[in-house]
């Protein structure tokens, strides 16, 4: 595993207060474009693509298990 | 201007009636190789060969050259190729010399690059010359070869494989006529008639975008550079290419819409005023108008049997990347050597399994590279184009944006991980690797003379030849090997230190280069042994 998934911040709620505040005020469409660039700008100082395809992987996992739950739960509706 | 010589480059070739003609049933020629269609593949192919001593038929079901300019950018290493095949001279002569690339986003530059940053090299990075100039080049070649038998109108109907080689039936103004092959090479193309009669497939995928291509003549003051532009003010929302030709011409490429009606797009009424657009006049003339759309798909396999499939008739990719006809030209000269050692029964068949391994690689790599450029210029979903937004923009301000910006990477050789190659065993901190291709540099002759390393290759007659840096006398060569020495008693100079310095050498360092100017092994110090031992793997002998 190259990818680190241990807290790296020392204050987490500063970092992903950061995040949230960058994207107060914009449209879904402006929140979008602010994110592909956040994504590309953070990846290339990463710099290591094995890292990045573990990251790609740990966030698809957790998008792939949101939507099957939704799945799961309209089909108990 | 356009030259006298070039403009009256030789087109338009007649049918005539061979003797093979009035042969049938058991009595029909044979033949060591047969080569269908006479494109630049077929055409450099037959040329290698025949230089080797292999009597070649090349049938090609036309009669003239093709009309468009089609492909244009030839790479270093296809120059290299035809200095061995005796044309290159011309082609640069002719050709346009570039190895600076431009990116726009709208109206401001992105930024540029060079493809050959560094001098010592024979050859440019790419020239820029019609398709029918270079093979018009390579039939005059051909016609200097008696070994070539070059066969106008005469259009392969039928193959039947045997277990020693191939039954073609060919069919001509006058009739049809058989002959037989020991191998038959299919360079006819991204429509292959033999591929349909072997019954391969050829899977890949398909872009839906069309492109406009538009050749103008015109005198302009543009610089003889690539240029390519992600949204340009007179083209919004698309792509487009600008690109110089000899003669005045200018390779223009225009992205468009994927639901444009081509008939509609293809008229010059409607042509005229995006290119007026683009280039602020209306003083230019058009010699050449195509709309397509491409695919990226290769055959499964090379060989079937005793056909052989080369060029586009094997893959084929998007255009930008200059990776289409520069890769078909090194699939002929990776296949020559080999089935040249076959016929004379110096390697098993076995060899050209070889040539499958590394140009179907090879066709992988073009594959990926053409449709992540195809993929940048065309975004298909909206988060693609998102993201592509997003490195555009930070394209401006940020080093690694610019890197990321993919308007097309141009062709370089492969470097073949292939059974031929013997694996390093020593320490090397640079160098081209068993596997890579051969690297040029200045050198001077004994006698004081100017050359190259490649020139110096092809006068040991483009055969495995042993490259040394001098540690003394010249290391003893198997039979039939070539000997380039660098440095020692009677070695040619490395006067500006690139050669020892791109092969990382020290005294006794010696590379085995193969006829087709790839690295087959590295040493050290090259013992015998080693030596017979690199060659014949090199050879597929073991």
């Amino acid at each position: 595993m190259a990818l680190s998934t241990s807290s790296n911040f020392a204050k987490p709620d500063d970092a992903f207060r950061a995040i949230v505040e960058a994207h107060r005020g914009l449209t879904e469409a402006q929140s979008a474009d602010l994110d592909a660039a956040l994504v590309l700008v953070l990846a290339n100082h990463i710099g290591d693509l094995d890292v990045l395809h573990e990251a790609i992987a740990l966030a698809k996992r957790r998008t792939l298990d949101t939507s099957q739950q939704q799945q799961q739960q309209q089909q108990q509706q | 201007m356009a030259s006298a010589n070039s403009a009256q480059a030789k087109t338009q070739f007649g049918y005539r009636r061979h003797p093979d003609q009035e042969r049938s049933g058991a009595n029909i020629a044979e033949h060591p190789v047969v080569v269908v269609g006479a494109g630049p593949v077929g055409l450099s192919l037959a040329i290698d060969l025949a230089q080797r001593g292999q009597r070649v038929v090349l049938l090609d079901d036309a009669d003239r050259i093709g009309e468009g300019s089609r492909a244009i950018c030839f790479s270093k290493r296809s120059l290299e190729f035809w200095d061995r095949l005796g044309v290159g001279d011309r082609m640069v002569e002719k050709g346009v010399v570039w190895s600076v690339g431009k990116i726009f986003h709208g109206a401001s530059q992105l930024y540029q690059f060079n493809l050959l940053p560094e001098e010592g090299h024979k050859r440019p990075a790419f020239i820029n010359l019609q398709q029918f100039y270079a093979e018009a080049y390579l039939v005059d070649r051909v016609e200097q070869l008696p070994e070539i038998d070059l066969r106008w109108r005469n259009k392969v109907i039928a193959l039947e494989s045997r277990n020693d080689g191939v039954a073609l039936t060919i069919a001509t103004p006058e009739g049809a006529y058989q002959v037989h092959a020991s191998f038959v090479v299919a360079c006819d193309g991204a429509r292959s008639s033999l591929r349909q009669m072997v019954g391969a497939d050829f899977a890949g995928q398909v872009f839906e975008d069309q492109f406009l291509i538009a050749d103008v003549k015109m005198t302009a003051a543009f610089p003889t550079e690539r240029w390519f532009w992600f949204d340009p003010p007179f083209h919004a929302g698309r792509s487009a290419l600008l690109h110089k030709q000899p003669d005045d011409i200018w390779r223009i490429d225009l992205q468009l819409n994927p639901d444009a009606d081509p008939v509609a797009e293809k008229q010059p009424e409607n042509v005229r005023p995006r290119i007026e657009r683009m280039l602020g006049h209306d003083k230019f003339e058009f010699e050449w108008i195509s709309l397509y759309k491409f695919q990226c798909r290769r055959m499964a396999k090379f060989i079937h049997g005793r056909v052989i499939f080369a060029g586009d008739s094997a893959h084929q990719v998007s255009p930008f990347g200059a990776r289409g006809a520069n890769s078909g030209l090194e699939d002929a000269e990776n296949l020559a050597w080999k089935l040249d050692r076959v016929l004379r029964r110096l390697s098993p068949e076995g060899l050209l399994e070889s040539y499958h391994i590394e140009r179907s690689a090879a066709a992988d790599e073009n594959i990926r590279e053409s449709t992540r450029s195809t993929d940048f210029m065309a975004p298909v979903t909206k988060q693609e184009a998102r993201l592509r937004q997003a490195v555009l923009s930070l394209a401006k301000d940020t080093e690694f944006g610019k890197r990321m910006v993919n308007g097309g990477r141009l062709s370089v050789p492969s470097v073949y991980d292939t059974p031929l190659s013997s694996g390093d065993r020593d320490d090397w901190r640079g160098g081209p690797r068993p596997g890579a291709s051969m690297l040029d540099a200045p050198v001077t002759e004994p006698g004081g003379g100017s050359s190259y390393l490649t020139e110096v290759f092809i006068r040991q007659g483009t055969r495995f030849t042993l490259l040394e840096f001098g540690n003394g006398a010249a290391a003893d060569v198997p039979d039939g090997v070539g000997s380039i020495q660098v440095g020692g008693e009677g070695g040619l100079v490395d006067a500006h230190g690139l050669a020892g310095k791109r092969y990382d050498a020290a005294p006794g360092t010696a590379y085995l280069l193969r006829p087709d100017g790839y690295v087959a092994a590295r040493f050290r110090n090259a013992t015998r042994p080693a030596l017979d031992a690199a060659l014949a793997r090199a050879s597929g002998v073991n």
